[in-house]
């Protein structure tokens, strides 16, 4: 009886419930708000939490519904010291990854002793050109307990079968030499088949921790 | 009727609030706006143009103070013919002329798809020191089938009238000759009066096709 008189406190003479009805608690389980007109928010797609992974793979989701997609990776921690943080394209939903790319890398380094490492440069040995390689984000990340990297991965328009497709990354990591590596890579994947598939890996040995959230701009 | 009341009685509190499993998807399907939502941070997509063989795409409106940060988004932006530019140019007058003074620094890095290039460096030929010229995006972009640009481009507080208006921008493109260009442009028009339409362009000839979306960053 109490929590109907309160009910009937929160809703207006028309039967329509009043601000005081509802809170952030109350839509805890919408997860979809259909016809919000909105647009640029990151929408989450899906997010993989590894745990002495092999791979990880996002084989569902990557379709004609966003025009631009974003991965964010977060402390991905390799089992292995010393290993390159990379990734890869398919065209066939993962049962491959081997797509053709060409793709640049630079990158800004400094150690926490200030040498051997305070420099810029282009890596000529960790570019792509019309390679089916993975392509490497990170050189050399460090498995000590507190190292990791971390960073983004921008694909552009993975769906069309017109254009080869545009990606852009920018990352950093704790370097197994105790440097700070802040790295730079772009190019294209050279096909005009759809990309529906994308896996990240370590070049050696599981991926002990870390997370790996997939947005589309909505 | 009973029944449904001692249901709903089940999804509120006790001072009539309605707990989670009062509200799902459906029961929000009708909601189109949620006006007090924080949304700090977030990208609302303001307009979005298509190209179809335009000399340029303007944005002669929605640049104002409603948002500190504005974000341009370049989606396989198409010549209509090779060895071309992308460039973007400012206007304090909704788009009468433009002819805002920058400056700016560019640094880009390219491979080709022979292994040629490889390289990263200041793009000092393309940097911008107090004039009125455009700014360019991006250089020699080629107009085969499959060739295109993507990427961004973030201007922060257009309708400031006291600081100048700084711009930060990094593309992606197939070079007309198969390279893979990333480019990287930094700058500022260099004027306190408020920017309120931005254009971009190709130096010569069309855009042949592409979509620019301009979003506004709420609460940055």
């Amino acid at each position: 009886m109490s929590i109907a008189l309160s009910i009937g406190n929160n809703l207006t003479t028309n039967g329509v419930f009043t601000a005081s009805a509802v809170n952030n608690t109350s839509v805890t389980n919408v997860t979809d708000f259909a016809s919000v007109v909105g647009g640029g928010n990151l929408k989450l797609l899906s997010t993989q939490t590894a745990s002495a992974s092999a791979t990880i793979d996002f084989t569902s989701g990557i379709d004609g519904t966003y025009d631009t997609y974003v991965f964010k990776f977060i402390n991905c921690h390799p089992a292995t010291n010393d290993v390159n943080f990379q990734f890869n394209l398919s065209t066939d939903g993962g049962s491959s990854y081997n797509v053709t790319k060409t793709t640049t890398r630079f990158t800004a380094l400094h150690s926490e002793s200030d040498s051997p490492h305070a420099s810029l440069q282009y890596e000529s040995t960790r570019d792509l050109a019309q390679s089916t390689a993975d392509k490497i984000l990170l050189n050399g990340v460090g498995n000590g307990d507190d190292e990791s990297c971390s960073g983004e991965l921008i694909l552009y328009n993975p769906s069309s079968t017109t254009f080869t497709k545009h990606f852009m990354a920018r990352a950093v990591e704790n370097r197994s030499d105790d440097t700070a590596e802040d790295a730079y890579g772009a190019g294209y994947a050279n096909t005009t088949s759809a990309i529906n598939a994308v896996r990240f890996l370590f070049g050696s040995g599981n991926i002990d921790e870390g997370i790996i959230k997939m947005y589309g701009v909505v | 009727m009973g029944a449904i009341t001692r249901a709903a009685a089940n999804n509120f509190t006790t001072n009539g609030i309605i707990l989670p499993a009062g509200i799902n998807d459906a029961s929000v399907a009708s909601i189109s706006q949620l006006e007090n939502a924080s949304t700090s941070g977030a990208l609302t997509l303001i307009s979005e143009q298509t190209a179809s063989n335009d000399a340029n795409i303007d944005f002669t409106s929605g640049i104002d103070s409603t948002y500190p940060i504005y974000k341009f988004e370049f989606i396989n932006i198409h010549p209509a013919s090779d060895l071309v530019t992308f460039e973007m140019e400012l206007s304090t007058d909704g788009g009468s002329s433009w002819s805002v003074t920058k400056t700016s620094t560019v640094f880009l890095s390219y491979l080709s798809e022979g292994g040629a290039g490889a390289s990263v460096f200041l793009g000092a030929g393309l940097s911008l020191e107090q004039t009125t010229g455009t700014q360019r995006l991006m250089e020699n972009l080629g107009a085969d089938n499959d060739q295109s640009l993507c990427g961004e481009l973030f201007l922060f507080n257009p309708s400031s009238t006291t600081f100048v208006k700084q711009y930060i921008a990094r593309t992606n493109s197939s070079q007309y000759e198969e390279y893979s260009n990333d480019y990287h442009i930094n700058g500022y028009g260099n004027t306190t009066s408020a920017i309120n339409a931005v254009r971009f362009q190709h130096s010569s000839g069309n855009i042949g096709s592409g979509t620019i979306k301009l979003y506004g960053i709420s609460g940055s």
